[in-house]
């Protein structure tokens, strides 16, 4: 198996994360391991993991992260463009187009109860991503707290999430880091 | 064009406040659309997430939608843009660090100190989905079976979608 690994141009970054964009429902990440790593061997699998890593663990939305570091590892700030935009500007003219069909057909009944039945599945796969990600989360006393806070304080009691992030951050990473060493 | 920079401005600052993606920002959202400033209805933000779920595309579209209800398409542009902006920004500088430290203790630190923290922001989001979204015994059905067939099982989450779709236009939900 040929496993080069292969730099792409600027219009092979906006292909690429076109056709990622175009082809994700539910979770794009998926499919860019399969664009980055299988299909187009731009990275290792150990770099994909590194990207992957930051686009996680800095703010913002993680596929759009993903794009900028890799479009820039191989060409800067225009890779990163070509990245995003390629990521960005499929999804956005089809999810605008439907906008617009639903602005247009909001009063019929019928479509409203399409959006109600859409609503109602939409918030029940919330709560199977959050169900799975605390699946995979460290069987800790600490990290279970950490994650009660953090849901009560923002879903039940509606605190603003500047203040909740910049006391329970912190705190978790600090708890985290007072926990290392059994981990390593 | 005082609302398209309100748009600009909030979701610039909501960009470095979405640890774990869009979906973790989702009750920050409502409280700036419709609470604070009644944008919209509480069923229409629902609706608007539905839509963003259904297309495909990665879930920070939720946020282009929102902010073409709030002012057409320039504010879903504007949108999009704060929601994208610093964020990338900020990974464009730290691509380049991020391999330097890739021995640093803190990185994994760092990355277990958050995954907590994600998850209860997931989490509060889905209960603030679920109660904007479920206005009767029905719905709460849908909305519980989806959860426990995605939880459990590989189905890709577009058929259980068009499964809520078709309830609802049906009546049923």
């Amino acid at each position: 198996m040929d496993t080069t690994l292969h730099t792409p141009r600027r219009q092979e970054l906006f292909a690429g994360f076109f056709s990622v964009g175009l082809s994700g429902f539910g979770g794009v990440l998926p499919l860019a391991h399969r664009m980055l790593v299988m299909q187009r061997r731009w990275l290792s699998d150990a770099e994909f993991t590194e990207v992957l890593g930051l686009g996680q663990v800095l703010p913002g939305p993680n596929i759009v992260n993903v794009a900028v570091a890799v479009g820039s590892r191989f060409h800067g700030v225009s890779g990163a463009l070509a990245a995003v935009g390629g990521l960005m500007l499929a999804p956005l003219v089809i999810v605008l187009s439907l906008a617009m069909l639903y602005g247009h057909y909001q009063s019929v009944p019928a479509l409203r109860g399409v959006l109600a039945g859409l609503a109602s599945a939409g918030a029940g796969l919330v709560v199977a991503m959050g169900l799975r990600l605390a699946e995979k989360l460290e069987r800790r006393g600490w990290c279970l707290v950490i994650s009660l806070l953090t849901l009560v304080a923002v879903g039940l009691w509606r605190l603003p999430l500047l203040a909740v992030l910049l006391v329970l951050a912190p705190l978790a990473i600090a708890l985290a880091w007072r926990t290392r060493e059994r981990w390593s | 064009m005082s609302v398209l920079l309100s748009l600009l401005g909030t979701f610039s600052l909501f960009s470095l406040m979405a640890v774990g993606g869009a979906n973790a920002l989702l009750p920050e959202i409502h409280r700036y659309v419709v609470e604070s400033n009644g944008w919209m209805t509480g069923t229409e933000f629902a609706a608007l997430f539905a839509i963003a779920q259904a297309a495909p595309g990665p879930n920070v579209l939720v946020v282009s939608l929102i902010g073409w209800k709030v002012a057409g398409i320039p504010g879903a542009l504007v949108s999009t843009l704060g929601m994208c902006g610093p964020s990338s920004l900020l990974s464009f500088y730290v691509a380049r660090l991020w391999q330097r430290f890739r021995a640093s203790p803190w990185r994994r630190v760092i990355e277990r100190g958050l995954a907590p923290v994600t998850i209860g922001l997931v989490l509060g989001s889905a209960w603030l989905l679920s109660r904007s979204a479920n206005d009767g015994w029905a719905s709460w059905l849908l909305c519980g079976a989806t959860a426990a067939v995605a939880w459990k099982s590989r189905l890709n989450p577009l058929w259980l979608l068009g499964a809520g779709a078709l309830l609802g236009w049906l009546g049923l939900v």
